[in-house]
């Protein structure tokens, strides 16, 4: 990696002010899970590297009227310890525990998974977050199997890393971001960005901002549904969370939202107009699962994420509807 | 002549019982040190620059701002200019520095000019490989053409791909090299320690007599670390121009998938016949691999099932532009038992009949049909067979599918040439000395029992010295031969040595040498146990002089102490979840003849780490090639994938421990039970599903693929 200035502020006010408008020219430090490794294989190349983790009111997980307040340094650890979060949240837990190795579960964070880049392995061997070489697109035509089945026309064919995104999404939740200048509250559904051209980032967050923390509403049945190729650390091929907001046995309003199929995670609006109004049972799942990737398009080799991903509709509808 | 035969079954001691690895603590603590590990004060940090681009020409290279980068010791260009690039990952230059960090920024300070050619880096449409496939000819045995057009026959076809794998060592390939004025000290991650330095010596043209090589531990080669390689070539340079400075270079994580050796691929289009009781009357193959730009691969077919009356093989080995092949645990055997197994297990469902009488049928055409037929048995005992086995894609209703698979095997192994030498003191004391090394399969374990047994000692007794280049010359541990070799050369010198200490007592006892023999630390009358003298005190009776004796095997000539030539059956317990195409490992089978097992618990690890790579060949590992850009896609432990501890499921290892099998000697293990887990897991996938799923490992993509095949 390149060299770079390193500061360990302890204040939130002192991190703020260390933050630049210039795009790529500080990152911050939390558990550092992806940092270093994009770091190391030159992806980026900061002046100046922030340690957030020493910041008090970055960390915790507190609850309020409205729900859940969860800070952007928690761990994915703290995240599936949380009896709250246990209790109501289901869907976050089950998604965290999806990143199934100790040490990234001790180590990473809740702001961090939202943050970190993509998996795609031509952006990985430095051929852009678009993966291209002189112009040409190498998905498409290339080796897509991980790649996007939804809002896949491009340029972006890259699939969301972000494990708790699709749950928060579903959830409603909002994330916080905060800058010298104030904090404004951007709701998850559109804290996802698809990039349009290599400038752009796949987070709706500028570069002098933070994400501070996260709000989630309590009130929705939830649940999420991960496959993946291993058991042990592995990306998921296909996540679906759900929320279901029920009245007695009735779904008075549904979303369900799909990770890992899309540049963001993606809303299957069609599904949650199809539930509303439903009893959960295996034949409404599986409409609702067909639904949910009508509009997908698979490239060369991955059409077999849309059976995948339909599973993960059904079974985490499934399980949401338990209770 | 001194007897050196193995002691009767019933009467050993150590040798056949379960004994923990002596170095077992170190690993687990860290305090077993790595040629990674190594750590001077004045140690410098060597790195490689490797080419980008899968096939081109070197046209200029630039070392000048690499060199006055401060901290940075010595630069070298490998390549030169005109050089024709035929992979990614080949070596380009390579740097010293007082840090990694520096040695990383000097790399990309070095300026490379490259003239791009047209390069092939999949070969799975053979059509497309042009004059890049070369064809090694037809074989014909008997009339194939007349036994498929025969009315009674039963005719299956299919096609079977298994991909290239790369070995992937936990601990990458490299070395430290101190090369001083008065000699040269290499410090390797090798499976050689007596002969890396005589290789090292050649490259460098430099007296093989003044190279000290020393290794305590190394993590993984599976076949691929037997030589000096060109970077430690470059090592000892770089160490040279730093002013005779010990220099660590180990492979990057990428470097160690592209160019540190894989296993050849193989693709093949099988047709066999057989009569409607299941008799294989005809086999035909046409199958292609590559190993890199060398071509490389031949899968040996039909495997075990040699001696089918009518058949046509023909091969073609394709040249890519992908880094070379190396010896990967069983060279070929993995790939052919796939093949053909995956063909007769096709066959078994078109006759509808259960594979494992399907291979019971055909014994007779294999080389050791009784050990087949008594491992069969005993697998399916431990499998339940009977009990969990249904014909193809008959079994569970709902959309958890389960299935069984089974596979068979066959490894020459032998014992490879070995000296060892065995000294007693007169202080009691006793050190084993030889110039092998314990490549995590547990050989410092088994030499040391072996010794103990021999002088009626406890292990702790025995003191062993391994690992360097000093010792007496031991062989490369490959093919399986290692225990077979220092078994035997430490029981002959141990042999010998007590020969001389019973010679001393005996005269003090006023008896004859052979009436005596050593057990349970002392030295005893045959006939007459009351009349004995403790170890310590017959050692003292040697006065000032100690006892130093050698013992060697020869490979050629191994004198009833070690064999070769085994077989083994595995059987896969899998299920299959039908709708995400998931496949989970239940239960694993291996049962696996070895001759004389030294160290049952050490030879069941040995069973258990090979079961494990199968597995992940099986169900995820793979080498992705990008055909546009020429690179590959993961090199990397996130998209290079390996099984964890829960996809592994249960094993179960059944060694043939019976007074036949043991009177043949010992047999080596390494490479045996690695050869049928892929072979056993895709027939048991296919029994599950209803299907054949054609290549492996068996992900997602292809069981589904597979699926939708059959409803479309």
């Amino acid at each position: 990696m390149e060299n770079f200035a390193y500061a360990s502020p302890a204040t939130l006010q002192e991190v703020l002010g260390l933050l630049s408008n210039k795009p790529g020219d500080v990152e911050i430090l939390a558990g550092g899970t992806d940092l270093i490794s994009t770091m190391k294989e030159h992806l980026v190349t900061p002046r100046l590297v922030v340690n957030i983790k020493p910041v008090k009111e970055l960390g915790g997980i507190t609850s309020g009227n409205y729900g859940l307040r969860i800070g952007s340094t928690v761990t994915f650890d703290e995240l599936t310890e949380n009896a709250t979060m246990r209790k109501s949240f289901p869907s976050l837990v089950e998604a965290a525990r999806g990143v199934s190795s100790p040490q990234i579960r001790n180590m990473g964070t809740v702001g961090g998974d939202l943050c970190q880049r993509p998996r795609c392995w031509y952006f990985r061997q430095g051929y852009g977050l678009l993966g291209t070489d002189k112009g040409k697109a190498l998905v498409p035509d290339g080796e897509n199997r991980y790649h996007a089945i939804l809002n896949n026309n491009g340029p972006a064919f890259f699939v969301s890393a972000s494990s708790l995104g699709p749950a928060l999404v579903a959830l409603g939740a909002t994330v916080r971001v905060v800058s010298s200048s104030g904090s404004r509250d951007i709701p998850a559904d559109k804290f996802f960005v698809t990039p349009m051209n290599e400038s752009m980032r796949e987070i709706a967050i500028q570069p002098n901002e933070l994400v501070s923390e996260i709000h989630i509403p309590i009130g929705a049945r939830n649940a999420t549904y991960e496959v993946r190729e291993k058991m042990a650390l592995d990306w998921p091929l296909a996540t679906a969370s759900v929320a279901l907001k029920m009245n007695g046995s009735t779904v008075s309003s549904a979303r369900v939202v799909l990770g890992h199929v899309a540049p963001t995670p993606f809303e299957a609006t069609a599904a949650d107009k199809l539930l509303a109004g439903k009893t959960i049972t295996e034949e409404v799942a599986t409409e609702a699962a067909r639904q949910a990737l009508m509009s997908a398009k698979p490239l060369s080799q991955n059409s077999y994420k849309m059976q995948l991903a339909r599973v993960a509709v059904k079974r985490a509808l499934l399980e949401a509807a338990k209770g | 002549m001194p007897d050196y035969s193995w002691p009767p079954m019933n009467d050993r001691r150590v040798i056949g019982k379960r004994i923990s690895r002596l170095d077992g603590g170190a690993k687990a603590s860290g305090r077993a040190k790595y040629a990674s590990d190594f750590y001077r004060k004045d140690l410098l940090f060597g790195m490689l620059l490797t080419s980008p681009h899968a096939h081109a020409k070197v046209v200029s290279i630039n070392l000048d701002d690499a060199k006055r980068l401060k901290g940075v010791t010595a630069v070298r260009a490998i390549a030169a200019p005109g050089d024709e690039i035929q992979w990614e990952g080949a070596e380009i230059a390579a740097v010293a520095a007082t840090s990694e960090e520096i040695a990383r920024d000097a790399i990309r300070k070095i300026k490379v000019e490259y003239q791009i050619l047209p390069h092939l880096v999949k070969e799975e449409d053979l059509s497309k490989a042009g004059p890049r496939a070369k064809a090694a000819g037809e074989q014909v045995t008997g009339d194939p053409d007349k036994a498929f057009q025969d009315a009674d026959a039963v005719t299956v076809e299919g096609f079977y791909a298994i991909p290239v794998l790369t070995h992937c060592c936990l601990e990458s390939h490299g070395n430290v090299v101190e090369w001083k004025q008065d000699g040269l000290n290499l410090w390797p991650s090798t499976q050689n320690v007596s002969g890396i330095g005589g290789d090292l010596a050649t490259s460098l043209k430099y007296p093989a007599g003044k190279i000290k090589v020393e290794m305590d531990h190394i993590g993984g080669g599976f076949g691929s670390k037997f030589a000096a390689d060109r970077w430690g070539v470059e090592t000892a340079y770089l160490s040279q121009m730093s002013g005779g400075r010990p220099v660590k270079l180990m492979l990057e994580r990428r470097d160690e998938l592209m160019i540190a050796g894989n296993r050849p691929s193989a693709f093949a289009k099988i047709k066999v016949a057989a009569k409607k009781d299941g008799t294989i009357t005809a086999w035909q193959s046409e199958s292609w691999a590559t190993g890199g730009i060398g071509g490389g691969g031949s899968p040996p077919l039909p495997y075990v099932f040699t001696e089918i009356p009518n058949k046509r093989m023909s091969h073609s080995a394709v040249a890519t532009n992908t880094g070379g092949v190396r010896a990967w645990r069983a060279p070929n055997h993995p790939q052919a038992s796939y093949l053909t197994c995956s063909a007769l297990e096709d066959l078994a469902a078109e006759l509808k009949m259960d594979p494992v009488d399907l291979f019971l049928k055909n014994l007779e055409v294999t080389a050791r049909a009784d050990t087949y037929r008594a491992q069969l048995a005993k697998a399916s005992e431990l499998i339940e067979w009977k009990k969990n086995w249904h014909p193809r894609g008959q079994g569970d209703a709902g959309p958890v599918k389960r299935g069984l698979g089974l596979a068979i095997h066959t490894w020459g192994g032998g014992g490879h040439t070995s000296q060892c030498r065995t000294v007693i003191n007169p202080d009691g004391s006793v050190q084993v000395e030889i110039g092998s090394q314990d490549v995590g399969s547990g050989t410092r374990t088994v030499i040391t029992q072996v010794a103990a047994e021999t002088l009626g000692l406890p292990m702790g007794a025995v003191q062993l010295k391994i690992g360097n280049n000093s010792l007496p010359p031991s062989g490369p541990s490959g093919g399986s031969t290692t225990v077979g070799g220092v078994s035997s050369s430490t029981r002959k010198s141990s042999v010998n040595a007590l020969n001389k200490l019973l010679e001393t007592v005996a005269a003090v006892m006023g008896v004859q040498p052979e009436q005596l023999k050593a057990i349970d630390g002392r030295i005893q009358m045959k006939d007459n146990p009351a009349k004995s003298m403790t170890w310590q005190a017959a050692c003292a009776k040697l006065g000032t002089n100690k006892i130093s004796e050698m013992g060697a095997n020869d490979q050629r000539k191994p004198e009833g102490l070690n064999s070769s030539g085994v077989g083994g059956i595995q059987m896969a317990d899998v299920s299959v979840d039908s709708e995400t195409g998931i496949v989970k490992m239940n239960r694993f089978v291996a049962v696996q003849d070895i001759g004389l097992v030294v160290n049952p618990k050490l030879a069941d690890s040995q069973v258990h780490g090979a079961v494990i790579m199968g597995i992940c060949g099986a169900l995820m590992e793979e080498r992705v090639m990008d055909e546009y850009t020429g690179r590959m896609l993961n090199p990397d432990m996130e998209f290079y994938k390996l099984a964890g501890i829960g996809d592994i499921g249960e094993i179960i290892s059944h060694l043939d421990i019976t007074p036949e099998h043991d009177k043949r000697g010992v047999v080596g293990l390494g490479e045996p039970p690695a050869i049928g887990v892929v072979a056993a897991i895709a027939n048991a996938v296919a029994n599950a599903i209803g299907v054949r799923v054609s290549h492996v490992p068996l992900t997602p993509m292809r069981v589904l693929a597979a699926l939708e095949g059959r409803n479309a």
